[in-house]
């Protein structure tokens, strides 16, 4: 008989990320840039939750320090980060707005200098932590998330 | 190693020590003629300005050092593609300080990054021009003997003006200083300056559209050109333009220690009747101006003159 349960094994040590927004699983493992890790990922789309109804799952089973989940902070603080050690969860970190961020999002302010100067990072940083403001280190234009 | 890139990099104290410097060489320039001797400044301009560039280059030669650069970037290596990091990288090698504008907004700042010199940002689009805000305070200072205690009427173009923007960050640094902003309701001042500097801050102002109304109780008027590439078409910009003409019939409306200063050019927002009147200090600006670039070249290459 075929199970028809999804069943992910546990891992030793690394990161559950839960309570992520249904289909937002593929944009968090390329900002982590988890294709370039030699370890073992799981997602998990669409899975069942009473809180949101449905929602994505990411497990990585890595050291714990090989990370930088400050990133997650910018993308979506309402994440759950787990981090497991033996197998148990040993911590939930909160997530909190990253100072700097680098080669994630990009300016698109086209008087910018990195709008001709293409080898150059585009590094935005948090100018106001209060209303989540990020800008363009080099013109400050504002970040407009929608 | 210390650069400018934004009139606020200097602190309200560190502002203070390079207007007082700048105020001993207008007193004293005999004593500045050779301070910068043997130094070189190059003049990075990527687009064309007569005032800024002449400026920063008389500042040096007044101090004794020497200049070089470019005026245009189709007179540079930017023409063959070349980026301003590799740029100001050989410039390093050639000058002891540069001052650079570029149309691109934070071309100056990757300069920073990669210079072995420092690096003066003399404009960079619409973003910054920190040494046009310094010669501001410095004229005001002057002239007023204060940075506190100031109503200001900023008038003209107050949407795109980035020296309006610029002085009212700066000044709003200073206790007790009140805005009085006149424009036409198109050229209004931003909503993020009104409500990220000035609400922030509580900082009072009055939004007026007629010059009149505002010109009895100011002690400074900061007029401004209306910028014809900031229009997308030619009627608007040809009804913005004449919106306001401060005349010999307005200025008697003026109180008689109300300064009027320009960060020029004009065009004629300014009739040519009102530049006899000793309130009109624009002129003087222009050489407040040096007096804060030379102040500025001394200070950043640590420079102390005795």
């Amino acid at each position: 008989m075929v199970e028809n349960r999804l069943n992910i094994g546990q891992i030793s040590e690394g990161f559950v990320l839960d309570h992520i927004q249904a289909g937002k699983s593929m944009d968090i493992y390329k900002y982590l840039r988890l294709d370039k890790l030699d370890c073992c990922v799981a997602i998990i789309k669409n899975a069942r939750s009473n809180k949101m109804g449905k929602k994505d799952i990411i497990k990585i089973e890595c050291p714990i320090d090989i990370i930088d989940l400050d990133i997650l902070g910018f993308i979506d603080h309402n994440i759950t980060v787990n981090i497991i050690e033996n197998e148990t969860i040993v911590d939930k970190r909160k997530l909190r707005l990253p100072k700097e961020i680098k080669n994630v999002i990009k300016c698109k302010n086209p008087r910018c200098i990195t709008s001709i100067e293409q080898e150059l990072d585009h590094v935005f940083v948090l100018t106001d932590e209060e209303n989540e403001v990020y800008r363009c280190k080099y013109c400050e234009e504002k970040y407009g998330r929608h | 190693m210390r650069h400018l890139m934004n009139p606020l990099d200097f602190s309200v104290e560190e502002l203070e020590q390079l207007m007082d410097l700048a105020g001993d060489i207008e007193a004293h320039p005999e004593k500045y003629a050779h301070a910068c001797e043997g130094k070189k400044l190059a003049t990075l301009f990527y687009e064309p300005s007569t005032r800024t560039r002449l400026s920063h280059e008389a500042a040096m030669l007044n101090l004794g050092g020497s200049i070089m650069g470019f005026s245009s970037a189709a007179s540079s290596s930017a023409a063959k593609g070349e980026s301003v990091s590799d740029t100001i990288r050989m410039i390093s090698c050639y000058a002891d300080i540069c001052a650079m504008r570029h149309p691109k907004e934070g071309a100056p700042m990757v300069a920073s990054q990669h210079a072995t010199i420092p690096v003066i940002n003399a404009g960079d689009g619409g973003h910054q021009h920190p040494t046009q805000t310094l010669t501001d305070l410095l004229t005001i200072r002057s002239l007023k003997g204060r940075l506190n205690h100031l109503k200001i009427g900023l008038c003209g173009d107050l949407k795109f003006g980035r020296t309006v923007h610029s002085l009212i960050n700066a000044l709003v640094r200073y206790e007790d200083i009140e805005f009085v902003l006149i424009s036409p309701e198109e050229l209004r001042l931003p909503g993020y300056v009104r409500k990220d500097v000035l609400d922030k801050q509580h900082i009072p102002y009055t939004e007026v559209v007629r010059l009149e109304d505002a010109l009895p109780t100011l002690d400074l008027l900061y007029m401004t050109r209306v910028q014809k590439e900031r229009f997308f078409n030619e009627e608007d910009y040809v009804r913005m333009k004449d919106f306001y003409i401060l005349d010999k019939k307005k200025m008697e409306l003026a109180p008689q220690d109300m300064l009027v200063l320009h960060p020029l050019p004009r065009v004629n927002e300014i009739s040519v009747e009102v530049d006899d009147d000793p309130r009109a200090v624009y002129f003087k600006q222009v050489q407040y101006g040096v007096y804060i670039r030379m102040a500025l070249i001394l200070t950043l290459l640590g420079i102390h003159v005795e």
